[in-house]
C-alpha cells in the first residue's frame, strides 16, 4: 500500500486586486496532480518556483483544502480525516519563520511537544534525542532570537521529528544554509530515509535531490510533467552532450540564435554573482562548440567544458519541452 | 492524546505563552508604565470625595481597563500574529484540535493583562494613597484565576471571530473603552442605562471586577466568581463552534499563510 497519494489533485487560489474597483480572478496552482510513495521511499518534487510544489505539499498536510481530486496519508483522507493525518506525519518548510524567537529552543520544542502529543514522560528523553538528531545539543538554551539561519532550521526539523512521526513532509529544507550545513542537514535527511520514513521533500538543488531521491517528479505550472528514479530521468538525456560557457554579457537574442543551431535541445542561461553560466544541451556526438562561439557575438567568454548531462539537465529538458506547449 | 495530557498541555502552553509575552516590550508599557495613568485617573476623580474606599474601588476598575485592553489585543490579534509569525501552520497541523491550542494563548494574555491591574494599584499606594486592603485574601486568590479565565475564553471568542474581518484592528480599538464603561468599572452597573445592562451581564470584566472589588474592600465575592466562571464556560462552547468554523474557512481560503 502507498503512503502517500496523490490523485487527480487541483487547486486554485482566488485573489483580489485593486482598491476600489476589486477584481477577482482565480489562479489555477496545482491541476490535477497525481503521485503515489511508498513507504520508505523518499520522493523529491521538483519544479520552477510557482510550480505548485507548495500548494501540493499544504494539500497533503491537511493545510487547504484540494479544490477537486484527492489525497490519501496512509490511507486516511486529508481533506476529512485531518486528525489521523496530523498524528503521523511531519511538517517542515524552510526559511526562517515559524518559530517563537523570544523563547530558547527547549521551550520552543517543549511547546510543540505538548502539542503533538509526545508522552508527557518520554518528553525530556525524546526532546534531548531530536536536538542530537540536528547537531544543536549544547545550544538549546539560548534565544531562537540569537540563532543563526542554519540553526532555526534545524530546529524546525527537530521540531518536525518530535513525534517520530513515519511521514514526514519537507518544503525546501536547506533552503539559505550554507554548503557544510546543508551537507550535515542532507546526511540527518539520509538517515532518516534510511530509519524507514517515507518523506516527500523539495527542493530547487538538482544535485540535493539526486544525491537524496529514490524517485522525482518534476512538476511546472500545476502539472506533473515525468517521474521517475533519477537515473531514469537521467536516460532521458543520456544521448546527450552538454557544453558549459562561463561568459559576459550574453543577450538574450545570443540565446535565441543558439537555440535555432541544428541538434540543440535546450539552452539556458543563469546569472550569476561572477558573470554568467550558459549551458547548451544538443544532441551528443557533434562538435558545437565553434558553432556556438561564433553566434555568441560581442560576449566576453570564460572557461568553457564539455560534460555528460546530470539530472539538472534531465529537468531543464523536461521543463522546457513541458511548459513549451 | 491520553486525557491527563490535555490539563498539562494547557497549563504548559500558558506558561510559555506567559513567557513570551512577558518578554515583549509593548506588553511591558502597557501592562506595567500605562497603569500610572489610570491610577491617577482613579485618584483625581474620587478624592474629592474623601472616601477610602471609593478610592480603592476607582482603582481597581481603572486597573482593569488595562485588563481588558491587554486581553482585547491580545486575543483580538493573536491569529493574525500567528499567521505572520508563520506559526499559525504548525498550530494547526498539530494533531490535538485548534481550539485547546488557542485557549492557552487567549488565557495567557488575559493574565498578562491582570499585571496591569496590580500595577494599577502598587501605583496608586506609591503615589496617590489609595489605601491597599484585603478583606477575603482566600476569596482574593480565587477571584483573580476566575476573572482571567471568563476574559481568556471571551478572548477565544473575539480570536476566532475578529480574524474573519479585514478590519480586525478597527474593531479591536473601538471596543475599548465602551466595554470599559459598560462593566462598570469607573459608574456602577446599577447607574447605567437600562439597556446597557444586559451588555454588562454578559461581560467577564463585569463580574471580574466586582469578585475582586467584593474581595478586597467587603462583600460577597462568590456569586461575581460563579458568574465569571459560568459565563467562561459558554464563551468555550461557542468558540469551540467559531475556532472550528475559522479552521474550515481558512484552509478554503489558504489564509493560515501569507501568501
Ligand atoms: N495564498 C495564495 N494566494 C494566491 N496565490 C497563491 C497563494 N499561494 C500560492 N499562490 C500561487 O500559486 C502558484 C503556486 O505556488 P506554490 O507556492 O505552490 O509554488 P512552489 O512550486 O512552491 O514555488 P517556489 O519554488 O517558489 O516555492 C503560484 O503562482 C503562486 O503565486
Ligand atoms: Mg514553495
Amino acid at each position: 500500500m502507498s503512503v502517500i497519494e496523490a490523485d487527480g489533485l487541483r487547486r486554485s487560489y482566488r485573489t483580489s486586486t485593486g482598491v476600489l474597483r476589486r477584481r477577482t480572478h482565480e489562479i489555477e496552482a496545482v491541476r490535477g496532480v497525481s503521485f503515489t510513495i511508498d513507504k520508505g521511499e523518499l520522493f523529491g518534487l521538483l519544479g520552477p518556483n510557482g510550480a505548485g510544489k507548495t500548494t501540493t505539499i499544504k494539500m497533503l498536510t491537511t493545510l487547504l483544502l484540494p479544490t477537486a481530486g484527492t489525497g490519501r496519508v496512509l490511507g486516511y483522507d486529508v481533506a476529512t480525516e485531518t486528525a489521523r493525518v496530523r498524528a503521523s506525519i511531519g511538517y517542515v518548510f524552510g526559511g526562517d519563520r515559524g518559530l517563537y524567537e523570544r523563547l530558547n529552543a527547549l521551550d520552543n520544542l517543549r511547546y510543540f511537544a505538548d502539542l503533538y502529543a509526545v508522552e508527557p514522560r518520554i518528553q525530556r528523553k525524546r526532546i534531548a534525542e531530536v536536538l542530537d538528531i540536528v547537531g544543536l545539543s549544547g545550544r538549546e538554551r539560548e534565544r531562537v532570537e540569537g540563532y543563526s539561519r542554519g540553526m532555526r532550521q534545524r530546529l524546525h526539523i527537530a521540531r518536525g521529528l518530535l513525534h517520530d512521526p513515519p511521514v514526514i513532509f519537507l518544503d525546501e529544507p536547506t533552503i539559505g544554509v550554507d554548503p557544510v550545513g546543508s551537507r550535515e542537514l542532507r546526511t540527518t535527511i539520509a538517515a532518516l530515509s534510511a530509519a524507514g520514513k517515507t518523506i516527500l521533500l523539495t527542493t530547487h538543488y538538482m544535485f540535493e535531490a539526486d544525491a537524496l531521491c529514490d524517485r522525482v517528479g518534476i512538476i511546472a505550472k500545476g502539472q506533473l510533467l515525468a517521474q521517475g528514479s533519477p537515473a531514469e530521468l537521467k536516460a532521458r538525456v543520456a544521448d546527450r552532450t552538454v557544453v558549459e560557457i562561463e561568459a559576459h554579457a550574453v543577450t538574450a537574442d545570443a540565446v535565441e540564435k543558439l537555440r535555432r543551431i541544428p541538434g540543440v535541445v535546450a539552452v539556458t542561461l543563469d546569472e550569476r554573482d561572477d558573470g554568467q553560466l550558459l549551458r547548451v544541451q544538443s544532441a551528443s556526438g557533434l562538435e558545437l562548440t565553434q558553432t556556438i562561439l561564433a553566434r555568441l557575438g560581442d560576449a566576453r567568454v570564460g572557461r568553457i567544458a564539455t560534460r555528460e548531462p546530470t539530472l539538472e539537465d534531465a529537468y531543464v529538458d523536461v521543463v522546457t519541452q513541458g511548459t513549451r506547449s | 492524546m491520553s486525557r491527563a495530557a490535555v490539563p498539562r498541555m494547557l497549563l504548559r502552553g500558558w506558561a510559555i505563552q506567559v513567557k513570551d509575552s512577558s518578554s515583549f516590550g509593548f506588553f511591558i508599557m502597557s501592562s506595567l508604565i500605562e497603569p500610572v495613568i489610570f491610577a491617577a485617573i482613579a485618584a483625581y476623580m474620587f478624592r474629592a470625595g474623601n472616601r477610602p474606599d471609593a478610592l480603592l474601588y476607582a482603582a481597581i476598575g481603572a486597573g482593569m481597563l488595562g485588563v481588558w485592553i491587554v486581553t482585547l489585543i491580545g486575543s483580538g490579534q493573536a491569529l493574525t500574529f500567528l499567521r505572520h509569525a508563520g506559526i499559525l501552520e504548525l498550530l494547526i497541523v498539530a494533531p490535538v484540535p485548534f481550539v485547546l491550542v488557542l485557549a492557552p494563548i487567549t488565557l495567557a494574555a488575559a493574565t498578562v493583562g491582570m499585571y496591569s491591574l496590580a500595577a494599577t494599584l502598587v501605583w496608586g499606594w506609591l503615589l496617590f494613597d489609595v489605601p491597599l486592603g484585603v478583606e477575603h485574601p482566600w476569596l482574593l486568590l480565587a477571584s483573580v484565576p476566575a476573572t482571567v479565565i471568563g476574559l481568556g475564553m471571551l478572548g477565544m471568542l473575539m480570536a476566532s471571530v475578529f480574524v474573519l474581518f479585514r478590519h480586525a484592528n478597527a474593531l479591536t480599538n473601538m471596543l475599548g473603552y465602551p466595554v470599559w464603561l459598560a462593566s462598570g468599572f469607573l459608574v456602577p452597573v446599577s447607574l447605567l442605562p437600562d439597556w446597557v445592562r444586559p451588555v454588562s451581564w454578559l461581560l467577564p470584566t463585569t463580574w471580574g471586577a466586582e469578585a475582586i472589588r467584593t474581595s478586597m474592600i467587603g462583600g460577597h465575592p462568590l456569586p461575581a466568581i460563579g458568574a465569571c466562571l459560568g459565563l467562561a464556560i459558554g464563551y468555550f462552547a461557542l468558540a469551540a463552534l467559531t475556532v472550528r468554523h475559522f479552521e474550515r474557512l481558512a484552509r478554503q481560503r489558504a489564509s493560515l499563510a501569507l501568501a
